[in-house]
């Protein structure tokens, strides 16, 4: 194991500032940095108010980091820093200090691609990830389901949301429940009260025109909609104040959750399942959702998947997936990204790494 | 003082870096010198040009007295990536990382009468206090107050351009805004209405500080505005 390389990654493509440290598939350290109070009144990420976070944060978070993993910079054998998909300033700023260290040191330097590393991490939690693998993204930012020939060369995406991402659903019907932000957690503790079947609130997409058969598949089979999701609960609840009563929260938290988490789960399990996917891997902010994970869990063991789960601090934003992935990168032989990439706010899940344009 | 080594980084308008050697008598000496021709690409040309000035004048990052580094004002995004540069290579170097504001650049260009390429249309040089003024966008202009000899004596401001005091204006931001700065009582020094922060002469201005015994700045950013706080289109972007 000691002979793996030792990889340092940064991120900060949306509102963590992140530097994590392994060695191979061992984790070293993982040191992140937050702004996420400072946009608590906004309801959501102000892009501005994360860029100057991730300026602040970046250099104490790298000394912090390495004095976890207790390595110097120069032991390091090659740096890798998220350049997309992701907010264009904030990831600026983090590529901007990663070129500055691989100046600095002469270490190679890899671009990566955000969403592949939060399947990349599953090595850092459960070793090896195993072939036949796809993975359901889930956070503020992302719904997606991807289909993973190879972690370091061949990822496909399969679906994604067309509107809003499913945590930023759970952040907008938080808001407008009065609950604050972030909506994820509060929603998910206030619907175990609650009854999931009280309300039938839409799945969106799940019409068969959108969905087709697997034959056949419809435009939308591994898609995923919100925004119709959340218009739904709106009106219920100014149907519920139009009408002076008092709107039953805990309810309307259930059966959103549910309807959100059941055509997810639906939809993840029907693409693996039609992709001879036999593994299935669950990351981002929203795996932290325990209704998610059950019914997860269950439809997986139905349909004969086994299920990976990262834990939670490996599953929202961090540097430490970034290095992950890095270290399967290097180990597969890829050449490095050089100095003179750019950043990519909307890089596709097929583009892992960013190849080196002066390269020959 | 002893001879210095400095790396010198402004990205507050293009991205620059610059070598400078201060020497004893107070002489800086520009060893090698980056300024980008693109206007938007700061974070994809930096970092190799800072790489490409040391290796020709074949010096390790370690070798290096300090670092200054633009704290602006400038937009934003582009002053982080300088920021985020000089920062990140300080810590890796153990080398001091020093701000200084980029407008004092200018100011030290116009009162050293160190302008280039068209600095043979000077009619005279400036006797009297001016304003360096860049764009802000907006109708605005960040702008500041030196002395002749290129002391800073108010500002950093951002506002109006109608609102800088009545003098001559130097700057890329003197020649944008014509009809304010008359309305003002100022007026743009012909020749010297293109300048925009460069590192060369920001580590010049730096070790002009630094011989007048005054503290540079600390290296963050000198934003001047808040952050625009609107709620975004959450990222849609990301996942076409
Ligand atoms: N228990 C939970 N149930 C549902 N959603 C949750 C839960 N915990 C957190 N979330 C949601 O997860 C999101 C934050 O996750 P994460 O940090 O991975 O995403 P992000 O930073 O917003 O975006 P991205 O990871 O795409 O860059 C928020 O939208 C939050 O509401
Ligand atoms: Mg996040």
């Amino acid at each position: 194991m000691s002979d793996a390389p030792l990889i340092l990654g940064i991120e900060s493509s949306c509102d963590e500032t992140g530097v994590g440290i392994v060695r191979g598939t061992e984790l070293l350290a993982n040191t992140v940095s937050t702004s996420m109070e400072q946009h608590v009144r906004f309801g959501g990420v102000i892009p501005e108010i994360a860029s100057r976070a991730h300026l602040e944060a970046m250099v104490p978070t790298l000394q912090q980091a390495l004095d976890t993993a207790g390595v110097a910079l120069d032991d390091v054998d090659a740096l890798a820093v998220t350049s997309g998909p992701g907010l264009s300033g904030a990831l600026m700023v983090g590529v901007a200090a990663a070129k500055a260290l691989a100046v600095a040191t002469g270490k190679p330097l890899y671009a990566v691609n955000h969403l592949v590393a939060h399947v990349g991490v599953g090595v850092l939690d459960g070793g090896e990830l195993p072939d036949r693998l796809g993975a359901l993204l889930v956070s503020g930012g992302h719904t997606e389901i991807l289909k993973i020939d190879s972690l370091t060369d061949d990822v496909e995406l399969l679906g994604a949301t067309i509107d809003d991402a499913a945590g930023e659903a759970y952040d907008k019907v938080a808001r407008l429940l009065g609950l604050g932000y972030p909506g994820g957690p509060v929603i998910d503790r206030l619907a175990k009260e609650g009854d999931g079947k009280a309300i039938r609130f839409p799945r969106g997409l799940s019409l068969p025109k959108f969905v087709g058969t697997a034959e056949a598949p419809g435009k939308h089979r591994y898609d995923f909609s919100f925004s119709g999701l959340k218009t739904a609960v709106a009106r219920f609840v100014e149907q519920y104040q139009a009408k002076g009563l008092e709107v039953p929260v805990a309810d309307v938290a259930a059966s959103f959750q549910e309807a959100v988490v059941d055509v997810i789960t639906k939809k993840a399990v029907m693409a693996c399942t039609e992709h001879g996917m036999e593994n299935l891997l669950l990351g981002g902010g929203v795996a932290a959702n325990s209704r998610l994970r059950q019914l997860l869990q269950a439809r997986c063991d139905s349909a004969g998947i086994s299920l990976r789960i990262p834990k939670p601090s490996l599953c929202t934003d961090n540097g430490a997936m970034i290095a992950a992935l890095a270290a399967q990168v290097v180990a597969a032989g890829v050449a490095p990204s050089g100095l003179g990439f750019a950043t990519d706010p909307g890089q596709p899940v097929t583009q892992i790494t960013l190849s080196d344009l002066h390269a020959a | 003082m002893v001879s210095m080594l400095i790396l010198a980084v402004d990205t507050s308008a293009l991205a620059t870096a610059a070598l400078v050697r201060a020497h004893d008598d107070g002489r800086t000496e520009v060893l090698e010198s980056f300024a980008a021709t693109e206007t938007n690409a700061h974070a994809e040309v930096l970092a190799p040009a800072i790489g490409g000035i040391l290796e020709q004048a074949g010096v390790a990052g370690g070798q290096l007295d300090r670092i200054v580094v633009g704290v602006g004002p400038g937009p934003f995004t582009g002053l982080r990536v300088g920021l985020a540069t000089a920062q990140a290579l300080g810590f890796a170097w153990q080398v001091p990382v020093d701000g200084v504001v980029s407008l004092d650049a200018i100011a030290w260009q116009v009162a050293h009468r160190a302008v280039e390429p068209d600095g043979a249309g000077i009619a005279a040089p400036i006797t009297e206090d001016f304003t360096v003024a860049i764009d802000a966008r907006r109708r605005e202009v960040y702008w500041a107050r030196y002395s002749a000899d290129g002391r800073l004596v108010d500002g950093p401001h951002v506002g109006a351009a109608d609102q800088v005091p009545a003098g001559p204006v130097v700057g890329i931001g003197a020649s944008l805004y014509p009809d304010a700065l008359e309305a003002a009582g100022a007026h743009a020094v012909p020749g010297l209405d293109r300048l925009q922060p460069q590192a060369a002469a920001l580590g010049a201005a730096a070790v002009g500080l630094l011989h007048a015994g005054e503290a540079l700045r600390t290296p963050v950013p000198l934003y001047l505005r808040e952050a625009d706080a609107k709620v975004p289109q959450a990222m849609k972007g990301r996942t076409a």
